[in-house]
C-alpha cells in the first residue's frame, strides 16, 4: 500500500510540471487557435536561467535567503527572464504572421522552437548540466511507512498555489475575463473594447513565466537538464492539454496530473519501456471516445 | 501543358540528370536524400495538401515501411526490389487499421493523434517487440537492391537515379490524380467538409484513401532509404522527422507539387550549403522558416487552378466568409 501511495506522489510530481507546462498550451491555443511549439523550449530555457542563476549566484543566494528561499528567488528569476523571451518571441516570430492564418504560424512556431533549442545549446552546451546539489534541498521524510522528499511536497503545494492564482485570475478578474471574451470570439471582443493586444502581451508573459518556474522545479527534482528537453516535455504537456480538453485551464493541469499519474503507474506495474506508449494510447482512446477532451464542451459545428 | 511549361520540365529533367555527373559522390548523395525528402514529402502532400488533414506522425509510415523492408530482407532473404510494394502495401495497411477509427477526429485532435501515432510506432521500434527490431540499435546488414543477374544498384549515382525515377514516376500519378474525380472530391473536403459530404461526396472514405495513398507512398520512400542505408534505426523517424515534412509542404505552398519540391530542396540542401556555420546552420534554419511564412505565408509556389489560387484556409479573408 504504501508503494501504491509513493507512486501516486511520484504521478502527480511530474504530473503537476505537465500541467504547469501545458497552462501555458492551453492559454495561448485558447485566444489565438495557435499550437505554440516553442513553449516547451521556453520551459528548458527557464531551467536553463534558473540553473546559471544557481551556480553563479550560489553564496548569495544561500547567506541571504536559505535553501528553500533560494529556490523561489531562482523561480522568480528565471520566471521574469523568460516573460521578457516570451514577448520576443511573440513580436518577432508571431505577430507578423497572424494576418496569414493559422497553418503558416504552426511553421513558423516551429521555426521558433528551432531558434530557441539551438542558442540553449550554443550557450550552454550541447551536454547535460547538473543542477548544483549544494543548492537543492535534500529533506526525506517517512511517513507511516512512506517515503516521500520534502522537495516533492514542495513542487506540489507550489504547483498548486500556481493554478490556483492563474485560475483566479482567469476566473474573477476583469483582466481574466478580457482573456476569456477573446478565446470565444476575438472581433466580439474587440468591439466591446478589449485591447487585444494586451490580452496576447499577457498570455505570452504568463506562460513562459509558469513554464520557466516549472523548468527551475524540474532541474531540482531531477538534477539535470538537457537541450532537447523542451521537445519530451512539450509533447506531453501538450497531450496534457488534449486529454484535458484544449483551451479549458483547470482540464489542462487535471490533464497534467492525470498524465502523469497513468505514466508513473504504467511504468510501475505494466512496463518501464512501455509506459510512453501506453501514455498515448490513452489519448487516443480518449480522443476516439470523447474527441473534445475529458473535460472538454461540446462544440457545435458551424456551417 | 503548354510549350513553356514543356521546356521548363525538359529543362529541369535535364539538369537532374546530367547533375550527377558534374558532382562529387557527396553531393550526389544529398541529391539522393533531396530525393528521399521530395518523395516523403509528395506523400505527405496527399493528406496534409491535397485534403487539409494534419499529419504529424508521418514519420510513422516512413518507419512502417523501412522496417519492413529491413526484417523481411535480414530475416528471409526476400530481395529489396520485391520487398517495394510489399513495403508500400505494409504501410498501406497499417494506415488503414489505425487511421479507420479517428479519422472522424477535427484538426488540431487529428494532429495530436497523428502525433501519438508517430511516438507509438518509434518507441514500439525502440522497445524490440518479438526480437524483430533490434531494439535502439536497428537492423543492420540489409542488401542492394537487385534485378537479377550482375546489375546491383549499389553506387551513389544509382541510388540517386533510382529514387529520383521513383520521384518522377510518383509526380506523374499525383498530376493525374490532381485533375481526376478524387482530386477534386479532396480539394472539395479541404475548402469546406461539410459542404462537401452535402454535396455527396463520402468524406470518410476519401479521407481513409488519402492516408492509405500518403502512407504507401511514405513505405516506398522507407523502402529505398533502407537500402541506402543498409540500416535503419528508430532514431531516423522521429516527431522532428514528422515536423520537417509538415514544414516541406507548407514552404513550398499546400497542394502544390512544385512546391513540395522546393520544401524539400530547402530542408535537405540548407544544411549542406551552410555546413560551414557549424553549430549555427540550425539556428539560421529556425530564422528562415520564420521569415518564409512572414514573407510568403502561402508558400513559395502556391497552387492555382483556373488562375485562381488554391487554399482559402490560409487566405485572411476567410475569417470575413465565415
Amino acid at each position: 500500500m504504501g508503494v501504491v501511495f509513493e507512486q501516486l506522489i511520484n504521478g502527480l510530481t511530474i504530473g503537476s510540471f505537465y500541467g504547469l507546462i501545458a497552462l501555458g498550451y492551453s492559454m495561448v491555443y485558447g485566444v489565438l487557435k495557435l499550437i505554440n511549439f516553442a513553449h516547451g523550449d521556453m520551459f528548458a530555457l527557464g531551467s536553463y536561467v534558473g540553473y546559471t542563476v544557481l551556480v553563479f549566484g550560489s553564496a548569495l543566494l544561500a547567506s541571504h535567503f536559505g535553501l528553500w528561499g533560494g529556490m523561489i528567488v531562482v523561480m522568480i528569476i528565471a520566471a521574469i527572464c523568460l516573460a521578457v523571451v516570451g514577448i520576443v518571441v511573440e513580436r518577432a516570430a508571431y505577430r507578423p504572421i497572424y494576418p496569414a492564418g493559422r497553418l503558416p504560424a504552426v511553421v513558423s512556431a516551429l521555426g521558433a522552437s528551432i531558434v530557441l533549442q539551438n542558442l540553449i545549446m550554443i550557450f550552454w552546451g550541447p551536454r547535460y548540466q547538473a543542477y548544483p546539489a549544494a543548492m537543492i534541498p535534500n529533506v526525506h521524510l517517512h511517513i507511516w511507512g512512506i517515503h516521500i522528499t520534502l522537495l516533492q511536497v514542495v513542487i506540489l503545494l507550489l504547483s498548486f498555489l500556481l493554478m490556483t492564482i492563474l485560475y483566479w485570475i482567469i476566473q474573477r478578474t476583469t483582466f481574466g475575463a478580457a482573456i476569456r471574451a477573446s478565446a470565444l470570439d476575438r472581433d466580439t471582443a474587440a468591439l466591446m473594447g478589449i485591447n487585444f493586444n494586451k490580452v496576447i502581451f499577457f498570455i505570452f508573459t504568463l506562460g513562459p513565466a509558469l513554464g520557466a518556474m516549472t523548468g527551475v522545479m524540474v532541474g531540482m527534482y531531477y538534477r539535470q537538464i538537457s537541450f532537447t528537453m523542451g521537445w519530451n516535455y512539450g509533447l506531453k504537456a501538450f497531450t496534457a492539454t488534449i486529454l484535458g480538453g484544449i483551451g479549458n485551464l483547470p482540464g489542462a493541469m487535471f490533464g497534467g496530473l492525470i498524465l502523469g499519474v497513468l505514466e508513473m503507474f504504467g511504468a510501475a506495474y505494466i512496463s518501464a519501456a512501455w509506459k510512453d506508449v501506453f501514455v498515448f494510447l490513452i489519448l487516443i482512446l480518449v480522443l476516439i471516445f470523447r474527441p473534445t477532451g475529458l473535460f472538454g464542451e461540446k462544440i457545435a459545428e458551424k456551417v | 501543358m503548354g510549350t513553356s511549361r514543356r521546356r521548363i520540365v525538359f529543362l529541369l529533367l535535364a539538369v537532374f540528370a546530367v547533375y550527377p555527373f558534374i558532382v562529387s559522390n557527396y553531393f550526389v548523395d544529398v541529391g539522393f536524400y533531396f530525393g528521399v525528402y521530395a518523395l516523403l514529402g509528395l506523400s505527405l502532400n496527399i493528406v496534409l495538401g491535397e485534403v487539409g488533414l494534419f499529419d504529424l506522425g508521418h514519420a510513422g509510415f516512413y518507419a512502417i515501411g523501412a522496417y519492413v523492408t529491413a526484417i523481411l530482407n535480414t530475416k528471409l532473404g526476400i530481395p529489396i526490389l520485391v520487398l517495394l510494394p510489399v513495403s508500400a502495401l505494409a504501410a498501406a495497411l497499417f494506415a488503414y487499421i489505425v487511421c479507420s477509427p479517428i479519422i472522424h477526429l477535427r484538426g488540431d485532435y487529428l494532429c495530436i493523434v497523428t502525433i501519438g501515432l508517430g511516438e507509438i510506432v518509434r518507441l514500439a521500434l525502440i522497445n524490440n517487440p518479438f526480437d524483430l527490431t533490434g531494439g535502439p540499435n536497428g537492423v543492420f546488414g540489409l542488401d542492394y537492391p537487385t534485378f537479377g543477374g550482375p546489375f546491383v544498384i549499389d553506387t551513389s549515382m544509382e541510388f540517386y537515379f533510382l529514387i529520383w525515377i521513383m520521384v518522377a514516376l510518383s509526380i506523374v500519378g499525383l498530376i493525374r490524380l490532381q485533375e481526376s474525380r478524387i482530386g477534386r472530391a479532396w480539394n472539395c473536403i479541404r475548402e469546406d467538409e461539410i459542404a462537401a459530404g452535402a454535396n455527396g461526396i463520402n468524406v470518410r472514405y476519401y479521407k481513409l484513401l488519402a492516408f492509405v495513398l500518403g502512407a504507401a507512398l511514405a513505405g516506398v520512400a522507407g523502402n529505398i532509404y533502407a537500402s541506402k542505408l543498409m540500416c535503419v534505426s528508430p532514431e531516423s523517424f522521429t516527431f522532428w522527422e514528422s515536423c520537417l515534412l509538415f514544414c516541406i509542404v507548407l514552404i513550398g505552398g499546400m497542394g502544390s507539387i512544385p512546391g513540395v519540391l522546393i520544401g524539400a530542396a530547402f530542408i535537405s540542401l540548407f544544411p549542406e550549403i551552410f555546413r560551414p556555420f557549424a553549430m549555427y546552420r540550425m539556428l539560421v534554419f529556425g530564422m528562415v522558416m520564420i521569415l518564409m511564412m512572414m514573407y510568403r505565408p502561402g508558400g513559395v509556389w502556391p497552387r492555382k487552378r483556373g488562375g485562381i489560387e488554391f487554399g482559402s484556409i490560409l487566405s485572411p479573408t476567410r475569417k470575413a466568409h465565415e
